[in-house]
Order: C-alpha cells, then sequence, then structure tokens
C-alpha cells in the first residue's frame, strides 16, 4: 500500500512537472529558444495567488484568477521586451536575455517578498480520500492536480487541432517563414504562446506549492529545471511528450526518493534522462529531423 | 587572418593579463586596494579561466556545454582530496598544491572523456540539457560521498561517517558527505591564479591556431564538410571536450584552494554556475578569448562594486544582462550601431578635411 502511496504522489508531482513542461515546450516548439525564466514564472504566480489569498484574505479561486491574469501579463511584457528583439539573433543571445529575466525575477520577489520561506496555504480545501479501510489516504491535492493536469491536455490540444490560432502556431512551428507567407502574424502566435505557457505556469505554481507549501523567490528555479528535463524526455515540441516525460520524472523522483536516497533523487532522474536520450536522442516521442547535405 | 596579425592580437590577450596582474600588484603596494576586492583576485582568476576553458567547447567546437561546473567541481574535490592525503608525506604546501592542479585537471580530464563519448553523439539543446544532467549526477554524488583512512587504507561509503568503520586511533575522514573537505591550506594566490590563466590561454589559444585547431572549427561550421574531407570528427569533439573539461578542473583546484571548505552544494556548482559561465562565453563573444577573460572579470566585480547598493545589486546586473545582450545581438542594434559608427566617421573625416 504504500507502494500505491508513493506512486500517486509521483503521479501528482509529474502532473505538475507536466503542466510547466507544456510551457517549455510550446515556446521552444514555436519560438526555437529556451525560456529559461520560465521557473520564475511559476514563482511570480506562486506569490501573487499568496498575496491574494494570505495577505487579502480572499477566495483561492480568485487568487488562481489573479495568478494567471498577472502571470499572462508578464509573459507577454517579457517576451515584448526581452526576447522579441533578438528573435532573429543567434538562440544563445536570447538564452542569455532568458537567463537575466530569470536573475530579475527573483531578485524583484527578493526584495519584495524577502529571502525566509512564506507558508503557502492550499488551495484545495477538499477532505482526503481515504480507501482500502483506511490503509491508504490520497490527498486531495494530488487528485485535484491529476484532474487538473488531464483536463489542461485535453484543452490545450482541442485548442491546437481546433481553433485557428492553434493551427498557426502549429504552422509557425513547422516553418516561420512560410508560415509568415501564409499571412499569419508571427509576432502574435509567438506572443499568444507565452501568454499560454505563462497561465499554465501560474496554475502549476498554485498546484506545486498547495502540495510542498514552502515559497520562497527560489521556489520556481529546481522544478523549472525538472520540468524542462521532463520535456526534453518527452520530446521537446511534443505535447503528449510533455505529459509522458513529466508523469514519468514525477514518478521516477517520488520512488527513489521513498526507496533509494532522498539525497541521490536527483541524481537518477537525471540518470534515467540520459539514458533514454543515448537510446532516443530527440527524446521518447521527439520527431527524428533528417539532416540534407 | 595572417600569421602575423594572429601573433599580434595573441600576444596582446597575453598583454592584457599581465598589465592586468601588474596594475593590482602596484595598486596592492601602494595600498590602494580594499579588502572586499582583494577577496576576489583569485575567484577573478578562477572564472576567467573557467570562461575561456568553455569558450573553446561553447565558441570553438560550437556545442552548448551547461555542465562545466561539475568538472570544476571534480577538479576541486580530487585536488583538495590529495592536498589533504598527503599532508604528512609531502610537508610542503606549494608542492601539494602543485600535484593538486596536475590531478584535479586530469581527473576532470578523463570525466570530460568518459562523459563525452556518450553524450557529444547529442544535438544542440538536447546535448546541453545532458551535460546539465552530468553536472548535476556529479554534484550530488560527491554531495553523499563519505571517504575516510585510516592504518588499513581508504575506506569509502556513501551513507555516513560511521558506516566507514574505521580505526578509531588511526582513522581520519577525508571527505564528509555535505560537508565537504575541511582544512585545506588555502594556497591559492593571485599571482598564480594570473599563472594558471596565462597557462590556460597558452593552451587555448594555441590549440585554436594550429591545425587541431582549424579541424574542431570546421565541425562547429559544417559537420558534414569536414567528415566528408575525412576529419575525424568524434576524436576532435571529444579532444576539445576533454580539454575543456581539464581546465575547468584546474580552476576547481584554484577554487578548492582559496577556501577552508569546500562543499559541493548548489551554490557552488550547481548549474547556476554553469549558467553563469556561460553568460561570461557569450558576452564576451563566442570564440573571442579575451572577451571572455573581460566578461568574467568585469560581471564578476559588478555585484561586488555595486555593493553600496546593497539590495539592487543582483537587480541591476540582471537589467545589465538583458540590456547589454540586446545591445550586442539585436539586429536593429546592430544596425543603429552601424549607422551611429558611419555617421560619426564621416563627421570625423569632414572635420579632416
Amino acid at each position: 500500500m504504500s507502494f500505491l502511496s508513493y506512486f500517486i504522489s509521483g503521479v501528482s508531482l509529474g502532473a505538475v512537472y507536466a503542466i510547466i513542461a507544456l510551457g517549455y515546450t510550446m515556446v521552444y516548439g514555436i519560438a526555437r529558444m529556451l525560456n529559461f525564466a520560465h521557473g520564475d514564472v511559476i514563482m511570480v504566480g506562486s506569490f501573487v495567488i499568496f498575496t491574494v489569498v494570505s495577505t487579502f484574505g480572499m477566495n483561492p479561486f480568485i487568487g488562481i484568477a489573479a495568478g494567471v491574469l498577472a502571470c499572462t501579463l508578464l509573459g507577454v511584457t517579457v517576451e515584448r521586451i526581452a526576447y522579441r528583439p533578438l528573435r532573429e539573433a543567434t538562440s544563445l543571445a536570447v538564452l542569455i536575455t532568458a537567463i537575466g529575466v530569470s536573475y530579475f525575477l527573483q531578485n524583484v520577489a527578493l526584495l519584495i517578498f524577502g529571502s525566509n520561506a512564506h507558508q503557502f496555504t492550499s488551495v484545495v480545501s477538499l477532505p482526503n480520500l481515504v480507501l482500502a479501510g483506511g490503509n491508504l489516504t490520497v490527498s486531495s491535492t494530488a487528485i485535484v492536480t491529476i484532474i487538473s493536469c488531464i483536463i489542461i491536455m485535453i484543452a490545450l490540444t482541442a485548442f491546437i487541432n481546433k481553433t485557428k490560432m492553434g493551427q498557426a502556431m502549429l504552422a509557425v512551428s513547422e516553418d516561420r517563414g512560410a508560415a509568415s507567407l501564409m499571412g499569419i502574424d508571427v509576432n502574435k502566435t509567438i506572443a499568444v504562446t507565452f501568454a499560454i505557457g505563462s497561465a499554465l505556469a501560474a496554475i502549476a505554481g498554485a498546484l506545486l506549492c498547495s502540495a510542498y507549501p514552502s515559497l520562497t523567490p527560489y521556489t520556481g528555479s529546481m522544478p523549472g529545471i525538472k520540468a524542462f528535463t521532463a520535456a526534453v524526455f518527452g520530446g521537446i515540441g511534443s505535447i503528449p511528450g510533455a505529459l509522458i516525460g513529466g508523469i514519468v520524472l514525477g514518478v521516477i523522483e517520488n520512488l527513489s526518493k521513498a526507496y533509494i536516497s532522498s539525497q541521490l533523487s536527483d541524481a537518477i532522474v537525471f540518470a534515467v534522462l540520459i539514458i533514454v536520450l543515448l537510446v532516443r536522442p530527440t527524446g521518447i516521442l521527439g520527431r527524428k529531423i533528417n539532416e540534407k547535405v | 587572418m595572417t600569421k602575423n596579425k594572429v601573433r599580434i592580437q595573441n600576444a596582446v590577450t597575453y598583454g592584457m593579463v599581465i598589465l592586468f596582474w601588474v596594475v593590482i600588484q602596484v595598486m596592492d603596494k601602494t595600498g590602494h586596494l580594499t579588502s572586499l576586492f582583494k577577496g576576489l583576485l583569485v575567484p577573478l582568476c578562477m572564472y576567467a579561466i573557467l570562461a575561456v576553458s568553455l569558450n573553446l567547447t561553447v565558441g570553438i567546437l560550437g556545442e552548448l556545454s551547461l555542465g562545466h561546473a561539475g568538472f570544476m567541481c571534480l577538479g576541486a574535490f580530487s585536488g583538495a582530496f590529495l592536498t589533504n592525503c598527503l599532508e604528512t608525506a609531502v610537508p610542503s604546501v606549494g608542492v601539494r598544491f602543485f600535484m593538486a592542479l596536475i590531478l584535479g585537471a586530469l581527473v576532470a580530464g578523463v570525466f570530460g572523456l568518459l562523459i563525452g563519448i556518450p553524450v557529444l553523439r547529442l544535438k544542440g539543446d538536447y546535448l546541453a540539457i545532458v551535460t546539465l544532467a552530468f553536472g548535476e549526477i556529479i554534484k550530488n554524488l560527491i554531495n553523499v560521498l563519505y571517504v575516510g583512512r585510516d592504518a588499513n587504507g581508504f575506506h569509502f561509503s556513501m551513507k555516513d561517517t560511521t558506516s566507514l568503520g574505521l580505526d578509531e586511533e588511526t582513522g581520519v575522514v577525508l571527505i564528509k558527505g555535505a560537508q565537504g573537505i575541511t582544512g585545506t591550506p588555502r594556497a591559492a594566490t593571485f599571482t598564480i591564479g594570473i599563472l594558471l590563466l596565462l597557462l590556460t590561454l597558452f593552451i587555448v589559444l594555441n590549440l585554436i591556431h594550429s591545425r587541431t585547431g582549424r579541424a574542431i572549427m570546421s565541425i562547429r561550421d559544417n559537420r558534414i564538410a569536414a567528415e566528408s574531407i575525412g576529419i575525424n570528427i568524434t576524436k576532435y569533439k571529444l579532444m576539445a571536450f576533454s580539454i575543456s573539461a581539464a581546465l575547468a578542473g584546474m580552476a576547481g583546484v584554484l577554487y578548492a584552494h582559496s577556501l577552508s571548505t569546500l562543499k559541493a552544494s548548489s551554490d557552488n556548482f550547481g548549474y547556476n554556475k554553469s549558467i553563469l559561465i556561460l553568460v561570461f562565453v557569450v558576452l564576451g563573444g563566442l570564440g573571442n578569448m579575451r572577451g571572455s577573460i573581460i566578461a568574467a572579470m568585469l560581471l564578476t566585480a559588478l555585484p561586488e562594486l555595486l555593493r553600496g547598493l546593497n539590495d539592487y545589486r543582483m537587480l541591476i546586473y540582471a537589467i545589465v544582462l538583458i540590456v547589454m545582450t540586446i545591445f550586442n545581438s539585436s539586429p536593429k542594434a546592430i544596425e543603429l550601431r552601424s549607422v551611429v559608427m558611419s555617421k560619426l566617421r564621416g563627421g570625423a573625416k569632414k572635420e579632416v578635411a
């Protein structure tokens, strides 16, 4: 039974990674850049929710709505100021501004909230689920996390396949030049991608901090890197890949924490990533790109 | 570039480092150095070495590596371990430090080779994330590593000090997991740092302007074309990667000998450190060693020089980073710059006329 409970909390952690990984994978697929600041957008979202819910004592739903709104605006602004001027520059230059944005967000949060950990009140106030005659308790946060992840995946897939904007995103990710020749506004498409990714980051932040309630300006950075790992693991640019990568990573992390060593769990996660990439160099669901001579 | 031009360029780079050393020495003798700045001198050299060595991988070989701190960590720990091990056998600190530098570079270089064999098959961002993963694995493993020594030889453990099973009288714990290595003599001085930086430059610049270096750069520019004219891709990639790792290991040994307690913490050897070094390389200019040194030194000194602004210094650092990158790389900024430059030049010509 304890295995099952570790497994479920692993899936729930993985679901959070998957939601964050979506942000990475969509931005990478469409703008071809590693948005290193994505993890810090999670942190900003969590702090906004924390302020609205704990400081002003509002309903958690209003908190999440405020967090999503703030992160969306943040994502679009960052894209406009720091990334758009470098659209035609080398990918390394954008990587550096992304790092700069990451430092910037961390330090703004540090100035406003200080370096001490804040206790995040869970946005989920449902009772825990007790199964198998009290032998297995599943936290309500885990259930809500997994359900939200499924809903987000379905909604996002529908958005991309059924709407004009979603099709435009696919087109831009296939070939930016051809897409703009077809009359697609590339800048707008990329801005929308950032908006969606950042909104998802706020939701991920709420779920992450509900499960692990200690909130500091550096809260987002390690989950950000793990989620990025998950995105690469599943095949960067692929939405189902982000889901698979996130869940596999979360389960491996939790099980190795429980059964092997809590200090080595990160090392094990990364080792699995390396092994997978050596066997499948573009991740589990990544497209193989043939090189033309 | 002709041979002469290369020689002049290299001489300028060496000269700049030596000039920096002279200026600091003069300032030190005349008492113009604050103790804060003195404490910064060894890290300045260390970061410059790290930036130059990473530039070999990123700028010359053209592969994005985010695991440079991992190699530095390997060098730091193997070097500090050696220095502490030989405390009784080799009494001279200088000799031990020298041996540690060689061992640190060797260990990091061998690991660079071992990691490079599987990793360099990958491309672009996949390579970046795998090197990041290796860096984190190295850091995590060293964090749980316990090594002790007694009359029976060395004991290793991944759990704690008691499970080492050391002999109570003669046993000494050398590496204490998350507490790291303590008691390393602080032998690293600014002069040694500058000498190591010059050595690094010598190795890297000579490599770049050799047949090997041109082969490495041809892989960067066009892998398929390079392969088709018979260049052994794997061999040259591994060569550049492991030399870069070995130099990072050497910088790690320098770092280890500037601290009394060496820990494999995230602050010291985490992926953030690797990213920091990458920032130096990119801002200094890919493939430009002199730029790497200048960027590493300026950006290391900047937060310290801004110390008067206390809480705002890292904020300013972040803004400087963003603005500098946009100014350096944005096509519009480059165009604007060239327009301004040509106007300035035009104006100057008119004045002459």
